[in-house]
């Protein structure tokens, strides 16, 4: 599904990435983890096109994406801070996101009664709370159906009854034969969802492989100490 | 492109400040034939104000969308959109919605007022088109300078700068170089230095269009003998086009590299 080859990115002096080689099959879950900073978000923007490597290749199904956009209505992708412009409705946000996308289908109505938004299609989205702003952001992100699906960060924000739905929904997902890309800090929810992990640390992979296999690798009993493991040893 | 420029108008279209723009117009083209009482002298005095109004305007609302609209541009960063069509799109949104209100705001008075029974229609449609051509050259350099600086207040400062020097300091600079090389031949030397000011161009085209000698000052005297009036103006219209072509051109090229 993707393959990526000695990808490198550099802003300023600051060498984010250095050398990612990565290949994801197609089907399934997937998170990047690793420490703040590490360049989960700029990997996933080079995969986007939002962020443009200064060397190596990003391939999608074989495709080489950079410089292209039709791939882009491959992937459904939820960024992580949401921004949206503040003076719309959010009626009409989902309507322009739909416009732009036109030509595939949206299934929206099912998503804002999963996540009661109807009381809020109305209001000016500089009005919503910060959990109301994610919630509209995952109606945007999952009302398409492409084969893609590109979290990062998705549980910021969210009352409990709307993470349980969203993680239905990812499962959902999965079951159509998706391939679904994870970032998330909170452990739980990775380990709960995740089959496999990639841990980025300094810009480069440091682990690729399921759950069990970094916990016998760090011979931890449970994931959250397994990857405390990885981020103390790697200090010192 | 056409799907972005129609939101991003539609957006300024509903925000204060492009009535703000068009009431200012409005009244300015009011008070002008009111105070002037006659067309062609309201034309002339139109002309010094916008020369210099509307490039000032076209940088200020230029930078200001591009920064305010920067979660509308990530959201569509992530969107099948290609990415030249975004910021064209939004381009042509500011450049189109400020073009409106000029044209709108300013012909109204004069409409009523009986510019199309008047020989001064011409000179009048000529002024609106250089307006245009000024808010589309202002709008694009305003862009180029929103997209190399992340920060606002570098931009704004930018922005400011832009005009201040176009609009004042290359006239003095200008001026100051003809006295102090008085004695060899300017001739060519000032006909360069208008092309590489759009506000000077601009003024040229207006005066060699009204034919008003007294105020062609230096350059324009120049210009008229160098190229004749019919010549002179099919040029300075094509140095406005490529005014606006070339900034265009970068903005699309900047686009390509940028990271968001």
């Amino acid at each position: 599904m993707i393959e990526i080859e000695y990808l490198h990115k550099k802003f300023g002096n600051n060498q984010v990435l250095k050398g990612i080689d990565l290949e994801i099959e197609k089907g399934g879950i997937f998170a990047i983890l690793g420490p703040n900073g590490s360049g989960k978000t700029t990997l996933i923007k080079s995969i986007l096109g939002m962020v443009i490597p200064n060397s190596g290749n990003i391939k999608l199904d074989g495709k080489i994406v950079k410089g292209k956009w039709e791939y882009r209505n491959e992937i459904n992708y939820l960024p992580q801070i949401a921004n949206f412009p503040g003076n719309l409705k959010v009626k009409e946000l989902i309507n322009m996101i739909k416009d732009l996308r036109s030509g595939t289908n949206a299934e929206d109505q099912h998503l804002i009664e999963l996540f009661r938004l109807q009381s809020f299609l109305d209001k000016k989205l500089s009005n919503l709370s910060g959990g109301t702003k994610q919630k509209v952001n995952l109606v945007l992100t999952f009302m398409f159906d492409s084969p893609l699906i590109i979290l990062d960060e998705p549980t910021t924000g969210l009352d409990p009854i709307s993470h349980l739905r969203l993680k239905d929904l990812i499962l959902t997902e999965k079951a159509k034969g998706k391939t679904i890309l994870i970032t998330s800090h909170i452990m739980s929810f990775v380990e709960e969802m995740a089959e496999e992990i990639v841990f980025l640390l300094e810009g480069k992979i440091y682990f690729k492989g399921s759950i069990n296999e970094l916990k016998t690798k760090t011979q931890q009993p449970d994931f959250e100490h397994a990857i405390a493991n990885i981020l103390t040893t790697s200090d010192a | 492109m056409l799907k972005i420029l129609k939101y991003s108008f539609f957006d300024l279209m509903r925000s204060r400040w492009s009535y703000v723009y068009f009431l200012f117009y409005l009244l300015l083209g009011v008070v002008l034939l009111f105070l002037n009482n006659d067309l062609s002298k309201a034309v002339i005095t139109l002309m010094n104000v916008i020369i210099i109004l509307v490039p000032l305007i076209g940088t200020i609302f230029g930078v200001m969308y591009y920064y305010s609209s920067r979660e509308f541009t990530e959201l569509l960063l992530a969107q099948p959109v290609k990415r030249s069509s975004i910021f064209l799109g939004q381009y042509f949104g500011v450049a189109l919605s400020l073009s409106l209100s000029l044209i709108i705001g300013l012909g109204l008075p004069f409409v009523f007022y009986g510019i199309f029974k008047s020989a001064a229609i011409w000179d009048f449609s000529l002024l609106l088109i250089t307006g245009t051509f000024l808010t589309l050259i202002f709008t694009a350099l305003a862009f180029i300078i929103a997209l190399a600086n992340e920060n606002k207040i570098k931009g704004f400062g930018y922005a400011i700068l832009l005009w201040l020097f176009m609009a004042v300091i290359y006239d003095g600079l200008f001026l100051m170089s003809l006295i102090y090389f008085e004695n060899y031949p300017l001739d060519k030397f000032s006909l360069i230095a208008t092309m590489f000011n759009p506000i000077d161009l601009s003024r040229v085209l207006i005066l060699l269009k009204l034919d008003i000698s007294a105020l062609l000052g230096y350059t324009g005297a120049v210009f008229q003998k160098f190229f004749g009036t019919s010549l002179g103006l099919i040029i300075s219209t094509g140095m406005l086009a490529l005014w606006v072509a070339i900034p265009i051109g970068i903005i699309y090229r900047m686009v390509k590299r940028k990271d968001f």
